[in-house]
């Protein structure tokens, strides 16, 4: 391939990602001139029709946002609405649970990523299917791990797709304590499996890289970033979810239905596995931090390749640490606590398994939703996606179209975008300067 | 038919929350074996290869709301032997049709800043409204277990056994009491396709309609029962099936 004249890399619909996506990049005699990762899924307009519904109904509809991460969708609806309205559900069983169905997600979503659309790049192969045919039985840990975070959805949640179960104030029904326990075992397993994994994507062929974007996450002092936390950064943010409109801007580009986010004065940054990762390392769990520490991972990761390895670590994190809620249960006297509505404005960030989740709304006397703004993590992210695009090319530049391309796509799937999640914004303010 | 003899199966996506093909993947226990039994030649989610067409069964997901998706729905329906829909965007619009009761380019300005950049229809809509559809599956999500049912029955081209009653006969085979007796809890289950096995009011909650009209449901019988003022219940038939006719009606008989 000649370093001289003009080439185009495009793939007109990425693989392997949960959403409707295409990669295009232009070089011109091995200058990287343009690099645009298009979203063309049609955009479906949620905070729009948010506007005039009751406040009851976010978690339900906002769940329809993403199929992948529904819970993500209904925890920060429900953080916002219960701030708005002056309730506060930072302790007990209630809470326990919330961050039990939320282990759940994790564990599903992680475990499909990791063994469904991570691995098959490493491995060389189009995707899991095939990858089966010659690694079966690891093929097979990983759907059974990821049935293990189903059936915690499924109980608690009611199902695995779009829960019925989650209500602002907490739950409709609440489990037993015997109807939890049959998660143990489930899950004994799923921790083991994770154990396993970090082990094995350690041994991945991971390449050597290093990016500098700002990482951002929850951060909570007494535990990993699930459900709760303040937003910090490595470069010393540290703010309250309802700060983030002073301290973040989105922006709505030509080639893309989805809005980008950017820290004012600052410009792109990263929120995911990563940055929790980078921002909480020692807040893990031992058995976590000891796995992580096992599989040669520093106390920060700046490598999105091996993002791999430390999704694997989170999901050790989340078996283990739904375990540990599950023997400490005690069902609450009732299944939630009384929210009523005032007029105002409410808050709610939480970690989706793919990055930071913020709703905001603006509420009535009735409850009824005046506005509603939702910055889901992959329009958070396309910048910083970009921006590593764009050295992956700028260092490969020699390799041929297909191995670029096949280079690109996977740098891509490093940060687990979720497209159908990017393309239903927010009202955004235009920062003009 | 691929060369190996295996019928082939394609999964295609529209505006979606991707959760209905999510389904295909969460048959843990059963789709390696599935991929035994037939050829997946097309899951973008999944796999990086495709085998082109013609394909023995396509799955659809998500509702029609751009002028490129009406070509492209064509030329998939031109390309499969039987084309079924899966979930509530593809067979009724999804929730994306609550832009049918509204003004779309109000829509747009509120969500982004360009409206200009963006390309959409005025209305989202069902596959059916665009092309001949063999069978749709209803649910937002769909039930995996309904799904392997319908994939099964079209692989040996039999009917598929997917009742169309209500949610109330689902609540009754589980031995659920009913929440609209017992507690006065509004339900929406007696106008409600049966599919997901009844899980609202077995946790204590009145059905949400998820699954879209039963066959010939009588909502205003009972929405006099409910004790829902018109707006509220505007709003109970207007989420993830809106436009599907029965509810569509149901919901405009409130709005007068």
């Amino acid at each position: 391939m000649s370093a001289r004249g003009t080439r185009t890399i495009r793939t007109d619909y990425l693989a392997r990602i949960e959403g409707e996506g295409a990669l295009y990049v232009r070089l011109e005699g091995g200058e990287v001139r343009e690099v645009k990762l298009r979203i063309y899924e049609p955009p479906r307009f949620f905070e729009a029709f948010l506007r005039g519904r009751a406040f009851t109904e976010a978690p339900d509809l906002t769940a329809r946002i993403c199929g992948i991460c529904p819970v993500a969708y209904q925890m920060s609806a429900v953080k916002a609405m219960e701030d708005a309205c002056g309730v506060t559900i930072d302790q007990g069983p209630i809470r326990d649970l919330r961050r039990l169905l939320y282990c759940g997600e994790w564990i599903e979503s992680h475990s499909l990523h990791v063994y469904m659309l991570h691995a098959p790049d490493f491995l060389g192969y189009p995707g899991a299917i095939e990858m089966a045919r010659d690694h079966r039985e690891i093929v097979e840990q990983g759907l059974q791990m990821k049935k293990a975070g189903n059936a915690v959805m499924a109980l608690i949640g009611g199902r695995e797709v779009h829960p019925i179960n989650v209500r602002v104030g907490g739950f409709y029904r609440v489990p037993t304590r015997a109807e939890l326990r049959a998660l143990t075992e489930p899950l004994e397993r799923a921790r083991q499996t994770a154990l396993e994994t970090v082990r094995w994507t350690s041994t991945l062929s991971i390449p050597d890289v290093e990016l500098e974007p700002e990482h951002v996450a929850l951060f909570d002092p007494d535990a990993y970033p699930i459900d709760h936390g303040r937003i910090a950064s490595d470069r010393g943010l540290d703010v309250a979810p309802a700060q983030f409109d002073e301290y973040f801007v989105e922006e709505h580009v030509e080639h893309s239905n989805a809005l980008h986010a950017r820290l004012r004065e600052r410009g792109s940054y990263l929120t995911g596995p990563l940055a929790r990762y980078s921002l909480a390392s020692g807040a893990l769990r031992p058995v976590a931090q000891a796995a992580a520490q096992a599989a040669g991972l520093g106390a920060t990761c700046r490598n999105p390749f091996q993002s791999i390895v430390v999704r694997a670590v989170e999901l050790v994190e989340a078996a283990d640490e739904a375990l540990s809620l599950i023997e400490a249960y005690e069902p609450p006297d009732a299944p939630a606590v009384q929210v009523t509505p005032r007029p105002g404005v409410g808050h709610g960030a939480t970690e989706a398994p793919r990055g930071l989740l913020y709703h905001r709304y603006e509420l009535d006397e009735h409850g009824t939703i005046l506005d509603a703004r939702i910055v889901p993590p992959t329009s958070q992210n396309q910048r910083a996606i970009e921006e590593d695009l764009r050295a992956v090319v700028e260092r490969h530049h020699e390799l041929s179209d297909e191995q670029l391309t096949r280079r690109c796509e996977q740098a891509i799937r490093n940060h687990d975008p979720c497209i159908s999640c990017a393309t239903h914004f927010l009202e955004l303010t235009v920062d003009r300067e | 038919m691929d060369r190996a003899g295996k019928q082939t199966l394609a999964v295609w996506k529209f505006a979606s929350c991707d959760g209905c093909q999510l389904s295909v993947l969460d048959l843990e226990d059963e789709l390696l074996a599935l991929a035994e039994h037939l050829t997946i030649a097309y899951f973008i989610e999944a796999s990086s290869a495709s085998v082109a067409g013609p394909y023995d069964v396509s799955l659809v997901e998500g509702s029609i709301t751009t002028l490129h998706d009406a070509e492209r729905i064509r030329e998939i329906r031109a390309s499969s032997r039987a084309l079924i829909t899966i979930g509530a965007c593809a067979t009724a619009g999804g929730i994306q049709a609550l832009r049918n009761f509204a003004d779309v380019d109000e829509f747009t300005r509120v969500v982004y800043a360009s409206p200009d950049y963006i390309s959409t229809l005025a209305t989202s809509t069902p596959i059916s409204a665009h092309v001949a559809v063999d069978f749709e599956l209803r649910g937002c999500p769909i039930n995996k277990r309904q799904l392997l049912e319908v994939i099964a029955a079209h692989l040996n081209r039999r009917r598929p056994r997917v009742r169309a009653h209500s949610v109330c006969v689902e609540c009754k085979r589980r031995g659920t009491v009913c929440v609209m007796v017992a507690h006065g809890t509004p339900c929406l289950g007696p106008v409600t396709h049966a599919g997901c096995g009844a899980i609202c009011p077995a946790y204590h909650r009145g059905c949400y309609g998820c699954y879209g009209p039963k066959e010939t449901p009588n909502p205003g019988s009972l929405d006099t029962w409910s004790g829902l003022e018109d707006a509220d219940l505007v709003r109970v038939y207007r989420t993830f099936n809106a436009a599907a006719p029965d509810f569509r009606k149901a919901s405009e008989a409130h709005e007068r």
